[in-house]
C-alpha cells in the first residue's frame, strides 16, 4: 500500500449517474487487476473504496457510480484537483488458474476491475468472453472499449439494449473454463449455483481501513474468516460461504 | 525540551499511544512506518475464546466520525500468545499494552493471568464495556460495584499495572473512576464509543447489522476531554486519554484535561501515518506553546 495525492486528468459522465476519472500519480503499489484505492473524499471522514479499472505507469482510472454523498462530492473534482489516496489495497485477480476461455462477468459498477483484468488476460495469450449486466441502455459504458478487446454479451434488466434480463439470462461460450466476477453480491451468489466451473469473484463490504487494521470488512469463509480488503476482495469461489 | 511521559512505572519516550481496535497487532502500521516511534500502542481486544464478532455491516459513517460494531473479533488470547505476540517482537521493541475484554468475570481474570505472564506485555488495559453475561447482559462498566468486583479480580492474578479502561455510555463516570481506583486500579483509560445509530432511510432500517455501534473519531473530542477532566479531578491514579484526538494540538488538549498518555484510535484508520505525524509534531508544537517538558501539562488547564 502507498499513501499519495493524485492530480485529476479528467472526471466526465460516462452512462447514467456513472463517472469516469483518471488520475495521475504513483502506480508503483498495484500488482494486479482487481485491486483497489480508498480514496480522501474531502468533507468525509471515512475514506470511499473504488476499485482501479485501468492503469499505466503514471496514471489510473476509476469508474464510479453517484449513490450517495461520497460520490456525489467527487463528481465535483476538477482537472487539477488534488486526491489524496491510499492505493494498491487488496488482493487484486490471480491469473493462472484461468484456463484458454475464461468468462468474465460483471454487473454495473462490478465492470471496472474486469477492464484491467481483460487487457491483462488478451496479453497472456487467453480469449476472455465478458457478459456485462445493467439495469436499463442508459448506464452502459464501456461497451466500445471491452469491445475493442474481447467479445461481449450484453444484458439489461428492463430489456433495453441486448438480452433481457439478468446475466444468468446469457448463454457463456462453449469451451468456458473458468470465470471472474465482480458486481451486486445477490449476481455473485446466483453466478456460483448457475456456473459449474471454478472461478473467483470480487466482493464488497463496507470499510473502515481498507488496509487490514479495524476487522470492519470480515467475512466467514472455509478458510476461517478474512478481510474483504486484506485477505480479499478477490476470493475464489470455494472458499465463500453465502 | 522532554517528551517523555511515566504511565504506571513505564517509561514511554512520548504519550502517543495507538488505540486498541484500530490499531491490530501493529503489522499494517510497521509495514509503513517503524512504529517504535511511538510511545507505544494498546493491542486489539483480546478475549478468552476466539470470536468472530457481529455480522457485516460493520462500519457506518458521520460527520467527523464513524461508527464500528466489530464486536470484538479476535483470535482468542492462547493464539494471541502463540501468534501475534512472536510476530509483534519482530518489529515492535517496547513494552505493549495489552487490552482485554471478557463476558464474565471468570474470563477477564483468565485472560488477564495469561497475558501478565507475557514479557512484552507492559500494561493490561481492562476494557470493561462489555455486557456482562451473568447479569443480563449489562455492561460491567455502568456500575461501579461490578466495575471495582472487576478491577479487584484483575488486580489479585496480574503483577503488571491494570488499567481499567471506561465506557462513556455511563451517567457517573467519575464514580466508576473512583471505584476502580479504590479496587486498586494502577490507572484509568477513558472513553470507549459513545452507543450511536444510523438509519438508512431507504430500507428504513440501520445501517449497522448490530443496530447499534460506537461512535469515535473528531466528533466526541469534546466529550472525551470533558470526561477525561471529570475523571482526572476524581481520581489520583495516571489517566490514558483518547476519543476523537488526531492532531499534535488534541494531544496537548486531552493533556492539559488531565491525561499522563494520550491514545489514538479512528484517525489511524483514515490517515496510516497520523500517529507517526503526531509524534515529529510533538517537539514542534511543544516550542510553540512555550512547553518545555510535557509533565507540566498534565492536567493543567486553568480555570
Ligand atoms: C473493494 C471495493 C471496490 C469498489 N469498487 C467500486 C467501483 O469501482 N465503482 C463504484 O462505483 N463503486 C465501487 N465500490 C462501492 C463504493 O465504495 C461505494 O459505492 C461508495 O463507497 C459509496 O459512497 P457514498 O458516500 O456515495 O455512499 P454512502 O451510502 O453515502 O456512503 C456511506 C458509507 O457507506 C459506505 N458504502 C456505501 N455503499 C458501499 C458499498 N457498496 N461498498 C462499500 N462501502 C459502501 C461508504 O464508503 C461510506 O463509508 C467498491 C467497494 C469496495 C468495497
Ligand atoms: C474499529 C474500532 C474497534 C475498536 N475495538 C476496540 C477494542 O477491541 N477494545 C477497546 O477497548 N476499544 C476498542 N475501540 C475503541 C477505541 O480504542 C477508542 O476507545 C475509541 O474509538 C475512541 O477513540 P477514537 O475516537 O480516537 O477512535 C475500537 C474502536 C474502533 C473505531
Ligand atoms: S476495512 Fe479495516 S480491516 Fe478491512
Amino acid at each position: 500500500m502507498k499513501q499519495g495525492n493524485y492530480r485529476v486528468l479528467s472526471n466526465r459522465l460516462i452512462a447514467h449517474a456513472t463517472w469516469e476519472m483518471v488520475l495521475e500519480g504513483d502506480t508503483g503499489s498495484l500488482k494486479r487487476p482487481g485491486q483497489f484505492v480508498n480514496v480522501q473524499v474531502p468533507g468525509k471522514f471515512l475514506r470511499r473504496p473504488l476499485s482501479v479499472a485501468a492503469w499505466d505507469n503514471a496514471t489510473l482510472t476509476l469508474i464510479y457510480k453517484v449513490v450517495g454523498q461520497g460520490t456525489d462530492l467527487l463528481t465535483r473534482c476538477r482537472p487539477a484537483d488534488s486526491l489524496n489516496l491510499l492505493c494498491g489495497l487488496g488482493n487484486g485477480f490471480d491469473l493462472s488458474p484461468s484456463g484458454q476461455h475464461p468468462l468474465l462477468v460483471g454487473g454495473g459498477v462490478g465492470l471496472p476491475p474486469l477492464y484491467q483484468l481483460a487487457m491483462d488476460l488478451v496479453k497472456a495469450g487467453k480469449q476472455p468472453h465478458l457478459i456485462m449486466g445493467f439495469g436499463s441502455s442508459d448506464e452502459i459504458f464501456y461497451e466500445d472499449l471491452f469491445r475493442r478487446l474481447i467479445s461481449v454479451t450484453v444484458c439489461t434488466v428492463d430489456g433495453s439494449a441486448g438480452i433481457k434480463g439478468f446475466v444468468t439470462q446469457a448463454v457463456p461460450p462453449k469451451g468456458s473454463d473458468y470465470f471472474f466476477a465482480c458486481g451486486p453480491s445477490p449476481m455473485l451468489q446466483a453466478l456460483c449455483s448457475w456456473l459449474p466451473f471454478s472461478g473467483q469473484l470480487s466482493l464488497e463490504e463496507r470499510m473502515g481501513c481498507g488496509f487490514g487494521a479495524c476487522m470492519g470488512c470480515s467475512i466467514q469463509t472455509t478458510l476461517g474468516s478474512q478481510r474483504v480488503c486484506k485477505e480479499g476482495p478477490v476470493f475464489a469461489k470455494e472458499v465463500l460461504i453465502w | 525540551m522532554n517528551t517523555a511521559v511515566t504511565l504506571c512505572g513505564i517509561r514511554m519516550d512520548n504519550p502517543v499511544m495507538g488505540a486498541s481496535g484500530c490499531f491490530g497487532y501493529g503489522v499494517e502500521f510497521a509495514e509503513l512506518y517503524d512504529i517504535n516511534l511511538l510511545g507505544s500502542f494498546s493491542f486489539k481486544g483480546t478475549t478468552l475464546h476466539p470470536r468472530f464478532g457481529n455480522p457485516c455491516p460493520r462500519i457506518a459513517e458521520s460527520n467527523s466520525g464513524m461508527l464500528n460494531a466489530v464486536g470484538l473479533q479476535n483470535p482468542g488470547v492462547r493464539q494471541v500468545i502463540a501468534v501475534e505476540l512472536p510476530r509483534m517482537k519482530q518489529f515492535f521493541h517496547k513494552p505493549v499494552m495489552a487490552n482485554v475484554s471478557g463476558f464474565s468475570l471468570d474470563e477477564y481474570v483468565q485472560t488477564c493471568a495469561l497475558l501478565d505472564a507475557e514479557e512484552q506485555v507492559g500494561w493490561l488495559e481492562v476494557n470493561i464495556s462489555c455486557p456482562n453475561v451473568h447479569l443480563g447482559g449489562m455492561s460491567f462498566g455502568t456500575e461501579p460495584a461490578a466495575a471495582a468486583e472487576i478491577t479487584r479480580a484483575v488486580k489479585a492474578v496480574c503483577k503488571k499495572p491494570v488499567i481499567i479502561k471506561l465506557t462513556p455510555n455511563v451517567s457517573d463516570i467519575a464514580a466508576i473512576a473512583s471505584a476502580c481506583e479504590q479496587a486498586g486500579a494502577d490507572g484509568i483509560s477513558l472513553i470507549n464509543t459513545l452507543v450511536a445509530l444510523r438509519i438508512d432511510i431507504k430500507t428504513r432500517r440501520p445501517v449497522l447489522a448490530n443496530r447499534t455501534g460506537g461512535l469515535s473519531g473528531p466528533a466526541i473530542l469534546p466529550v472525551a476531554l470533558a470526561m477525561v477532566r471529570k475523571v482526572y479531578e476524581a481520581v489520583s491514579v495516571p489517566i490514558v486519554g483518547m476519543g476523537g484526538v488526531s492532531c499534535v494540538e488534541d494531544v496537548l488538549e486531552m493533556m492539559l484535561a488531565g491525561a499522563t498518555a494520550v491514545q489514538v484510535g479512528a484517525a489511524n484508520l483514515v490517515e496510516p501515518y497520523i500517529c507517526r505525524d503526531i509524534v515529529e509534531d510533538l517537539p514542534r508544537a511543544m516550542a510553540r506553546h512555550g512547553i518545555e517538558d510535557l509533565n507540566d501539562i498534565i492536567g493543567g488547564i486553568q480555570y
